[in-house]
């Protein structure tokens, strides 16, 4: 790996004071910017100057810092999670960047994710889909089953894992032309779809989600691939027919 | 959409069928196929499911045009879609748009003239007499020929009516039925002087545009279906692909071939 080194660059990012305010964008320089850093630490740097001239900081969402809990978003030059693919905006370096570059800056634009404040938007629309059918019920009388006592076939347990990797990022319908949230609600029915003890209740999950995927106002999958590109947790494509499938079964029957 | 478009997929299949008629076989097997078209009820029956398709094929394409629009009100100021998709699936309304502007037109330039035009002409044959060559026309009921000539036919007593009867007119009887020329009509459409160039480039044009559309839109409708396998995935893109290509480029040399090859 070649040694760190400093860059200056021009940040034009999306300052919005509230979720009824205007917005705009606005351009802001910032000197000395350490190439080991991490996307989200420059924007750290970016708020301590602000902060440091007596000017609001800009506001964006963060958690873990280490790409599992799927909170931080941005959509960096055009692209959700910035020019890498695969990682999300917190594992993405300042390394990818030159000296003299120019960096675009917005939030997910999405009618179902109203911004909220500069680069936060409102994602509780993907927690109001898993609440109408994102879950297994089990009962809890104390006669529980032990999950490991019904035998699932490696194949299944495998692609249901790869669905359950889905973090719940958004990066999807940002990066969709359509808004749509097919990616995100697909990994979702997959993920117990494939398994036994999501069976039971497939029929009403998905047709549950989906309807729920549709009120919140996002948009209709035209199969562009933009998604399973994008997404940093590699949710394929696949999910989106599996849930088709389930969908369409479950409509018939 | 997935439906309509499979099936339109299939009608291209089809219409490709009988229109290469134009180029491999004589102007008799090309009006023959197109009579069976306009007459066949089986044939009638797919027409019309095939008119029924396109329409809710376009009306269904708005809608969901419409619907994704309005699923982004903001735009982003800098967006770089071509990192994450191709340019035929972000243009299908563009695409398939044109294309209803295609049929339309070629509609109303084949479709309507078949059906509707009263000046519609009648196949005809030559035929060699003492030296003299003698225009007939000639009918579905083999054996039967007409002369062209209409003071002849006069004398015979036999009028045409609707286009394309032979009556008898003392006795009110049909003596037999002409082949709408639509053989001629065509390759006069594409040698046409002045209009002939223009036509063929923008019938080329449209192929190039249906290709575009296909090329997103076949293997996409078995996504749509929940057709989506590891197996057979590939083999269905492959397919599409050389769909796409195939079929346009052979519409495509049909008016090519006759503006600038047909003698
Ligand atoms: C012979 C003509 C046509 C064929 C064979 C055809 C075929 C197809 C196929 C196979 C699809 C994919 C369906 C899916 O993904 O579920 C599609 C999508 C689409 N078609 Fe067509 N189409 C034709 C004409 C038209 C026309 C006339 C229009 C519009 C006015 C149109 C507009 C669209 C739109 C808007 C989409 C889809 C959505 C998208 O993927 O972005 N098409 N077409
Ligand atoms: S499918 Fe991928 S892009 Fe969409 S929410 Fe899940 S992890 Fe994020
Ligand atoms: S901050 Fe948790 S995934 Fe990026």
């Amino acid at each position: 790996m070649s040694a760190a080194k400093n860059i200056n660059i021009t940040l034009k990012i999306w300052r919005q004071k509230n979720a009824k305010a205007k917005g705009q964008i606005e351009t802001y320089k910032l000197d000395n910017v350490s190439t080991a850093s991490s996307f989200l630490e420059m924007l750290d740097q970016l708020n301590e100057q602000l902060i440091n001239s007596k000017k609001e900081p800009v506001a964006f969402d963060h958690d873990c810092r280490e790409g599992i809990c799927g909170m931080c978003s941005l959509y960096i030059n055009g692209r959700a999670h910035g020019p890498d693919t695969g990682t999300t905006t917190c594992q993405l370096h300042m390394r990818k960047f030159n000296d003299g570059d120019t960096i675009y800056i917005e939030p997910w634009r999405s009618k179902a994710f109203p911004v909220v404040k500069d680069l936060v938007v409102d994602r509780s629309a993907f927690d109001r889909i898993q609440q109408a059918g994102g879950f297994v019920s089990v009962n809890t009388s104390g006669r529980t089953i032990d999950a490991n006592a019904t035998p699932v076939p490696k194949h299944d347990a495998d692609r249901a894992f790869e669905a359950a990797a889905c973090i719940g990022c958004g990066a999807c319908v940002a990066t969709c032309k359509n808004g749509s949230a097919m990616l995100f609600v697909g990994a979702k029915v997959s993920q117990y779809a494939l398994l036994p003890q999501g069976k039971v209740e497939a029929t009403q999950r998905v047709l549950n989600m989906v309807r729920q995927m549709d009120e919140e106002g996002f948009g209709n999958c035209t199969n562009t691939g933009a998604c399973e590109v994008e997404c940093p947790k590699g949710i394929s494509l696949e999910n989106i027919a599996r849930m088709n499938r389930e969908y369409l079964k479950a409509s018939i029957i | 959409m997935a439906l309509t478009g499979l099936f339109l997929c299939l009608f291209l299949a089809g219409h490709l069928a009988g229109n290469l008629q134009l180029i491999f076989s004589d102007a008799s097997a090309f009006n023959k196929y197109a009579l069976f078209m306009t007459s066949n009820p089986a044939v009638k029956l797919l027409s019309y499911l095939t008119y029924i398709s396109i329409l809710f094929h376009a009306v269904d394409g708005f809608l969901l045009t419409y619907q994704n629009v309005k699923a982004r009100p903001i735009g982003y100021a800098k967006n770089n879609p071509s990192k994450n998709s191709s340019f035929s699936s972000r243009n299908m309304a563009v695409l398939g748009t044109l294309i209803l502007v295609f049929i339309v037109t070629h509609m109303v330039n084949f479709w309507a003239v078949m059906h509707f035009d009263e000046k519609m002409p009648l196949q005809t044959i030559s035929v060699n007499q003492m030296g003299a060559k003698i225009d007939y026309y000639i009918t579905t009921d083999t054996g039967k020929f007409f002369p062209t000539d209409s003071l002849q036919l006069n004398q015979m007593g036999i009028e045409i009516r609707n286009r394309t009867e032979f009556y008898n007119k003392e006795a009110n009887v049909i003596m037999g039925e002409g082949y709408k020329d639509l053989h001629k009509i065509t390759v006069a459409f594409f040698k046409d002087a002045k209009t002939g160039l223009i036509a063929t480039i923008a019938y080329v044009l449209a192929m190039f545009v249906l290709a575009f559309h296909l090329l997103h839109g076949f293997q996409s409708a078995f996504q749509s279906l929940g057709l989506n396998n590891p197996k057979y995935t590939p083999a269905i893109k492959g397919f599409g692909k050389a769909f796409a290509i195939i079929v346009p480029l052979l519409f495509a040399a049909i008016p090519v071939y006759i503006h600038f090859f047909l003698k």
